[in-house]
């Protein structure tokens, strides 16, 4: 077989692939929640209904959804670019414990002063944990898909040696965990009431800043002409090895603020379990927003939903969660399969 | 000095061995999907789907050997679904692998949790015990070490040199080698450069696999959620330290394994009480960067090592 490219693309041709892809994935997750013993149809109603049926759902598919656009935009910012940056989760919890060292009674500052500082230092705690990996990519050619998936496991071991050591909470019943922030360090509620934080109102603002200096400014521009091509991008004369590092210094930040947003708006305090791979699964989000920073809001609310989803409906009829892991690879591959569809014919020879 | 004496110990070099075994299964597969053009980051999620697999054969009544069969045909399947997105329809490779490794842990999780609803401690199986050669095995030092291992160790060390003498010293190896160099030559061959690069990855995901299996039907007895750990990842990094060379990879593994031995070790003496016990279990990942740094002058990446290839172009 070979791939031909399509001049024209009809609008069939444009929205078929993708809707197959996603009609393929609600299949496979049908059958494989008939093997488990449960009827399909109550099966995705009550991932639906768990998801999205109730204010309660609502609002807990949108703190899910939260660290997700953080770290969606993290990848599609790198991915763009073709920064291979799969270290998201390390960036997040390098956010995360600038929060917790900072927010527990550190600064005593009044929270409007206080915030903003945390979320600066986050987001370069985060650019300079990426930047390693991006500096030994750009000055010895060392591929960073590997170094930032091993610093991964080194960071998270080093978190774990701080919350056992020099973090840990006296008052934390001997549980590895960093003591509680002080009330000036945590995101205050949109609205009164309601459970959901600032931390969802800073990534969406995050997701249209995103999306301006992707599309309205010469970075963008740049980052897109080296992810296109970069030996064009070298030789029209973009400073590649610049560009990339920026681009670093961009991604690594957007993933810290998922684990400011984390701890200062959702949990109060940082424990070795705050990311459930947050920072991998940015990278599906990504992908499915086709990299695009405002489609990464659309596709972290869908992710978030059929994980909250696959919880409520894994209490009631027993099918695993891991249901819902499932689901989200077979999008993620037959999504790739589909896009390349909407551009390319396949020729039998 | 601790050190010295923990190096001169038959048992140390045993565990070392023992180590690397896994790492050598799965390294050797990721070297044979990259000489022919194709990163498999498939690897890690693939590994835990081989290690389940193998385990969850033998635990239904099957032998061991046909467990690891059972292993190595599934990773050929993970393998399958890779190399048709990456080869013939030349999609990302980075993309397709990540993708991969979650489908591939995510539905042996799912499998687990349904084969075996409700357990807190996972059953154990008969795994493969240590077998020693008469004679070689009574050798001082390396005799235990080499020749009182479990089969799949000795398989291990077997696969090197057939994959080995496959890659350098016949057609097909040539072929394979030739695809991830310079796949137009092999077209104008009348070689079907599809057909070559995707064998190569099903059949080094197969490999991969038995690396995992290794882990719960040699190294231990059990399956247990995130036993493989990031050794896939750490496996690509030894490939790359390696330069592509089986041999150099099986020193690579062997001399990393002897590392990670050398730290447990430590940890267990006076001297490594006072480190907190973290600082030891990030010495394999810090290890395997820095392998990446040394090696990263000296290039000798396949040519073709990512590059889709399409007939319809030039």
């Amino acid at each position: 077989m070979r791939l031909e490219p399509i001049v024209n693309p009809s609008l069939a041709r444009t929205l078929a692939p993708p809707a197959l892809a996603i009609a393929g994935t609600v299949v496979i997750a049908s059958l494989l929640a008939m093997l488990a013993g449960a009827n399909p149809f109550s099966v995705l109603g009550l991932i639906l209904k768990g998801a999205f049926g109730s204010q309660f759902a609502l609002l807990e598919t949108l703190n899910r959804a939260t660290p997700l656009i953080f770290t969606g935009l993290a990848v599609a910012v790198a991915f763009r670019a073709r920064l291979w940056n799969i270290g998201a989760e390390a960036q997040l919890y390098a956010g995360a414990l600038v929060v917790a060292i900072l927010g527990a009674g550190l600064l005593d500052w009044p929270a409007i002063l206080l915030l903003p500082t945390m979320a600066i230092l986050a987001m370069i705690a985060g650019a300079v944990l990426l930047l390693i990996p991006a500096l030994l990519k750009v000055r010895l050619g060392v591929d960073e898909v590997v170094t930032t998936l091993l610093i991964n496991f080194i960071f998270l071991l080093f978190v774990s040696m701080l919350l056992e050591g020099a973090l840990k909470d006296p008052m934390g019943m001997g549980w590895p965990k960093s003591a509680r922030l002080i009330e000036e360090a945590r995101l205050p509620r949109i609205i009164d009431g309601l459970r959901l934080h600032w931390g969802f109102g800073l990534a969406l603002i995050s997701a249209v800043i995103v999306w301006i200096i992707g599309a309205r400014t010469t970075l963008g521009y740049e980052m897109r002409a080296v992810g296109l091509n970069r030996e064009a991008a070298e030789f029209a004369g973009i400073p590649v090895s610049r560009v990339l590092i920026k681009t670093a210094l961009l991604s690594g930040g957007l993933a810290a603020l998922a684990g400011y947003s984390e701890v200062a708006g959702l949990k109060g305090s940082l424990t070795l379990d705050l990311s459930p791979g947050f920072g991998y699964t940015g990278i599906i989000v990504a992908m499915l927003a086709l990299l695009n920073p405002l489609g990464v809001i659309a596709a972290a609310l869908f992710v978030a939903g059929i994980f909250v989803g696959a919880d409520s409906m894994s209490r009631a009829v027993g099918v695993p969660t891991y249901l819902a892991d499932i689901m989200l690879a077979t999008a993620l591959l037959l999504m790739v399969v589909a896009i390349l569809l909407t551009r390319f014919r396949v020729v039998r020879e | 000095m601790d050190i010295l004496e923990i190096l001169m110990t038959a048992s140390f070099w045993t565990a070392a061995i023992r180590i690397a075994s896994p790492l050598i299964f799965a390294t050797l597969g990721e070297l044979i999907c990259e000489r022919a053009g194709v990163l498999n980051l498939g690897i890690e999620g693939i590994m835990v789907a081989g290690a389940f697999a193998g385990w969850m054969a033998v635990y239904s009544g099957l032998g061991l050997w046909p467990g690891v069969m059972v292993a190595f045909v599934v990773g050929m399947g993970f393998g399958l679904i890779h190399s048709i997105l990456t080869v013939p329809y030349g999609l990302s490779q980075h993309v397709v692998g990540l993708g991969v490794t979650l489908l591939a842990t995510s539905s042996t999780y799912y499998a687990y949790r349904l084969a075996l609803p409700e357990v807190t401690s996972p059953p154990k199986i008969a795994a493969f015990q240590p077998y020693e050669i008469p004679v070689l095995s009574d050798i001082p030092l390396i005799g235990p070490a080499l020749f009182a291992q479990t089969p799949l160790t000795y398989l291990a060390f077997i696969m090197v040199a057939i994959v080995a003498i496959i890659l350098y010293r016949t057609p097909l190896g040539l072929a394979v080698r030739a695809a991830g160099e310079n796949p137009q030559a092999v077209a104008a061959q009348g070689l079907s450069v599809t057909a070559i690069r995707m064998g190569a990855v099903m059949i080094g995901s197969g490999l991969m696999a038995i690396g995992g299996a290794f882990l719960t039907m040699s190294a231990f007895n059990s399956f247990f959620f995130e036993m493989v750990s990031g050794r896939g990842w750490i496996c690509i990094a030894l490939v790359v330290f390696g330069a592509w060379r089986p041999g150099k990879a099986l020193l690579g593994a062997i001399l990393f394994a002897a590392f990670d031995a050398l730290q447990i070790r430590i940890q267990q003496t006076p001297l490594g009480a006072g480190i907190p016990y973290q600082v030891f279990l990030m010495m394999p990942y810090f290890l395997s960067i820095l392998a990446l740094v040394a090696m990263s002058r000296r290039a000798e990446v396949p040519a073709a090592l990512m590059v889709p290839f399409n007939k319809g172009e030039r």
